[in-house]
């Protein structure tokens, strides 16, 4: 745990290092390289801006009038149907709110863990899923729309399978290792 | 689809305020909202331009094709329509371990690169590529070995152990990411037939 820890903390400045200076060794003119490549950060910067507005807005709508707590409400039988614990179905906005907003789930994440305890079993679920899974629809319209894609094709499907089975696994894993 | 879920979102906020009487709430959320898009979009930039850059040097000194020659026999099989020397493999290759370390602020370049790259290729310049569909579904199933985020909010919440997730976070990850792979495997061989 500590040597990756370590590793994530030496990684950016390896990078920083190393590789400007084996440019330099394969005779590469790097202060030139370097500034040729940079140019292109604002290109698509700007590019993906009409399309993290757009989501932004339609998501911070949805969670601020409360209709994420509404739609939360709704899917709870399911869940339960489906053999999840009463006092587990807390986790059900987290759920939702993961594939469509990083610092919106981070935010519930961080209140469930607050409310709960971060050693109970809401605290340690809702770490698990904070950490195990993407803002799936985010990244697929804001990647998509910077080169765009109108068409996702089953790329939408085929996220939201990997974010439903990293919510199962979750809930799994963490009953099995903890209790 | 996203269309759907766009105007899902919107209509049934707009709705729910309305009859909660605070409708004021999605004027403000809007604003802000947009505000926040802005501020994350110029963000972006200063990161952008250091990775993008760094990235251009480390493609002329030859790094970006070793690495992609050294991922080889795993990308072939992943990614069967792409060129083996494509460009966009070092990107996506970058992107990943990125993403492996936890560096979310040098992912998000090297993906949307990555993404540049592979529409060079793509047949159907609306349509996504199967080759960027395998790429999202790594990118948003990938492991994170260090969820740093997460284990500073449980220490400051006063958490016993707060790295025991790891474990579970890595596990829970691996599945995802396994069934991602599998299920892009499938779909992939029945949208071309």
């Amino acid at each position: 745990m500590s040597i990756i820890a370590e590793v994530s903390r030496w990684a950016i400045p390896f990078l920083l290092l190393i590789i400007p200076l084996a440019a330099f060794i394969r005779k590469v003119p790097v202060y030139e390289s370097f500034v040729t490549g940079a140019e292109e950060g604002f290109k698509i910067a700007i590019k993906i801006l009409p399309f993290l507005i757009g989501m932004l807005v339609s998501i911070r709508i949805f969670v601020d009038s409360g209709a994420l707590e509404i739609l939360a409400g709704l899917l709870e039988p399911i869940f339960i149907f489906f053999g999840v614990d009463t006092e587990l179905t807390s986790i059900i906005p987290l759920a939702i709110m993961r594939p469509l907003s990083g610092a919106g789930a981070l935010g519930v994440a961080t209140q469930l863990i607050d409310q709960y305890g971060p050693d109970s079993f809401v605290g340690r679920l809702a770490s698990t899923l904070q950490g195990s899974t993407d803002t799936t629809f985010f990244v697929l319209t804001v990647y998509f729309g910077s080169v765009g894609i109108k068409r996702y094709r089953y790329a939408l499907k085929l996220g939201l399978l990997a974010d439903i089975t990293g919510l199962i696994a979750s809930l799994w894993i963490v009953h099995y290792v903890f209790y | 689809m996203v269309n759907a879920i766009w105007l899902f979102m919107l209509v049934i906020g707009i709705v729910v305020a309305a009859i909660n009487g605070r409708i004021d709430v999605v004027t403000e959320s809007a604003m802000k909202a947009a505000e926040l898009g802005v501020e994350t979009a110029f963000g972006l930039i200063g990161v952008m331009s250091l990775w993008l850059g760094l990235m251009r040097l480390a493609e002329e000194a030859g790094f970006i094709r070793g690495l992609a020659r050294f991922f080889s026999p795993l990308i072939r099989r992943l990614f069967p329509t792409l060129r083996p020397d494509s460009p966009a493999l070092g990107a996506i290759i970058m992107n990943l371990s990125a993403n492996i370390l936890g560096l979310g602020n040098a992912a998000t370049p090297f993906g949307l690169k990555a993404m540049q790259e592979l529409q060079k290729e793509n047949p159907n310049p609306d349509e996504a590529s199967t080759a960027m569909i395998t790429f999202l579904a790594l990118n948003t199933s990938c492991i994170t070995l260090i969820p740093a985020t997460i284990i500073a909010v449980r220490l400051k919440a006063g958490s016993v152990n707060p790295t025991e997730i790891i474990g579970t976070t890595i596990f829970a990850t691996s599945i995802a990411m396994t069934v991602a792979v599998t299920a892009d495997y499938i779909m992939r061989r029945r949208a071309r037939s």
